[in-house]
């Protein structure tokens, strides 16, 4: 058998693997955060938490209406993006220009009352979503077997990554946006409808975070704690790339996912620290994140 | 000469940063096709009277009207879509997009506006630094940016604050070439300036700014008469 660094090459592969699908959903959520950070300035705690809500919302469609995997993908992120837009207008809207510590409050307030309620409705311990029949299976490569479900994961997650990096360097929407990043007074007193653009940016992150959620139903439980599990390792993944950063949070995204599985091969007690190791490096070095702009 | 009726029309005007009260009632008046200049030393609120305009300082009182329609009520992005084009002092260049992004950011509010190769005609450097971040460009270029940007979108009133500051003669003069070039296109002009000696070269009028209100207002032909007052006012 062929052996890397003394460890077996499927091994290897298959963590490898293993930390490319964590790095997808780190990529996806950490993009959100970054976008909603960018343009809002409000650390969104919530993030977690419409994760979740886009899993629950991808299995409650199926439990209830039959609608399957597909329409999910769509449907559930609509969902939530329609929540978040909500949210936006009645509550966040009223602690732009204050304190971020606020936003932060309220969001992190928002994504309690969230997992309380579907703690309460649905109990902790998951339910089970299948993957569609499409997806199931695996194909053998032949130097590893690959679960055809993460692969497509995998591909799912880049190229939603390179679609929202395209919508927000080569599309109008995305030149408004990056302005209104720099200096959003002066892009609205150009003419430019800046409220509806943080309405839209808050939708479209939150509707990011539950198209991961939808991806993640199968793999893991759907569970009302499956966005506080996985938040703190993707705040971790933001201040690396920078906050703020879009293309900072997708290469970190990725690149801390593919160190975590790494880890577990080589050093497996250091695996659930090692993002956090390494956060703590990169603020030491350069506090505004690996792609960040400094303050 | 029968006078234009005025196109802006601002009375009383009082603003706010926070609770500091900066303007006291300001008044005035801007006719089409008129080049108007607000003098005034540093701190007399010219800068806060163009961004009270503009919608920038949200906290104001009183009347500001363009074409008779009051301004004060509107949220701060329709006040572009009226017909008002903003130079802030700062230049605002956003850093993270290209010349070319950064001229073609604001939106067209009416028709009527530069097209992008009449812009590039008046300024060949930008055109040939389009691709260049933002921000690389030099001071006098980005003030050419600042002020390209608004020619595009169609505005009829131009309200610049400080385009001269920190640079070069030679630049000045060009900027003063443009401003020309505008006014003979019919444009209207509202310029905050420091530099009265630029300013005589492009304006048909002035105001006087002190404390946060008009002193003094009076005609081009009229300056010479007034130098000693103006020495006096502006400190210079």
């Amino acid at each position: 058998m062929t052996m890397i660094f003394g460890v077996a090459l499927p091994a290897l592969l298959g963590q490898l693997l293993l930390g490319l699908i964590n790095g997808s959903f780190y990529a996806m959520l950490s993009l959100g955060l970054a976008v909603i950070f960018g343009l809002l300035r409000v650390i969104n705690f919530a993030h977690g938490a419409q994760y979740m809500l886009g899993a629950f919302a991808a299995f409650l469609l199926l439990e209830r209406t039959g609608i399957g995997y597909w329409a999910a993908l769509l449907v559930a992120p609509l969902i939530v993006g329609v929540v978040a837009v909500v949210i936006e207008r009645t509550m966040l809207r009223r602690l732009y220009g204050l304190d971020p510590l606020y936003g932060l409050l309220l969001t992190f307030g928002i994504a309690l009352v969230l997992e309380g309620l579907f703690r309460e409705w649905y109990g902790t311990s998951g339910k089970p979503y299948a993957a569609p029949p499409e997806l199931v299976g695996a194909t053998n490569l032949g130097f590893m077997v690959l679960p055809i479900y993460r692969g497509w994961v995998v591909a799912a997650s880049l190229v939603v990554c390179i679609a929202t990096w395209l919508l927000i360097e080569k599309t109008r929407l995305g030149t408004y946006l990056r302005a209104a990043t720099e200096n959003a007074a002066l892009v609205e007193s150009f003419g430019v409808n800046v409220p509806m653009l943080l309405t839209l940016t808050y939708g479209l992150g939150a509707a990011l975070a539950a198209l991961a959620g939808v991806l993640a139903a199968p793999i893991q439980q759907v569970s009302p704690l499956m966005g506080s599990n996985l938040i703190i390792v993707v705040f971790a993944v933001v201040v690396v790339g920078g906050m703020g950063s879009i293309m900072g949070a997708i290469v970190t995204g990725y690149t801390l996912g593919i160190f975590e599985g790494l880890t577990k091969v080589f050093y497996p007690e250091a695996s659930n620290i090692v993002i956090f190791v390494i956060m703590a490096l990169v603020l030491l070095v350069r506090p505004a994140g690996l792609f960040g702009r400094g303050a | 000469m029968p006078e234009a009726p005025a196109l802006l029309t601002v009375r009383g005007l009082h603003g706010w940063y926070g609770e500091s009260h900066v303007l006291h009632g300001v008044d005035l008046d801007v006719r089409e096709g008129e080049t108007v200049t607000l003098l005034g030393r540093n701190g007399a609120g010219k800068t806060s009277t163009l961004r009270a305009i503009m919608g920038l300082m949200r906290r104001r009182q009183g009347e500001i009207r363009l074409r008779g329609e009051d301004l004060t009520a509107m949220p701060l992005y329709k006040t572009a879509r009226a017909g008002l084009g903003y130079v802030p002092e700062e230049r605002g260049i956003f850093a993270s997009l290209t010349v070319a992004e950064n001229l073609t950011l604001p939106p067209k509010v009416a028709e009527g506006g530069m097209s992008l190769d009449e812009i590039y005609a008046l300024f060949p450097n930008i055109y040939e630094r389009r691709t260049s971040q933002g921000t690389k460009l030099s001071g006098g270029e980005q003030q050419m940016l600042a002020i390209a940007r608004v020619l595009r979108t169609g505005a009829r009133i131009l309200l610049l604050d400080e385009p001269t500051e920190g640079l070069a003669p030679v630049i000045v003069q060009r900027i003063g070439e443009v401003l020309r070039t505008l006014k003979a296109r019919g444009l209207t002009i509202l310029l905050v300036e420091q530099n009265f000696r630029f300013a005589r070269t492009v304006a048909d009028r002035f105001y006087v700014m002190e404390h946060g209100r008009m002193i003094d207002g009076f005609g081009v032909a009229e300056l010479d008469g007034r130098m000693a007052m103006l020495h006096e006012a502006l400190g210079v």
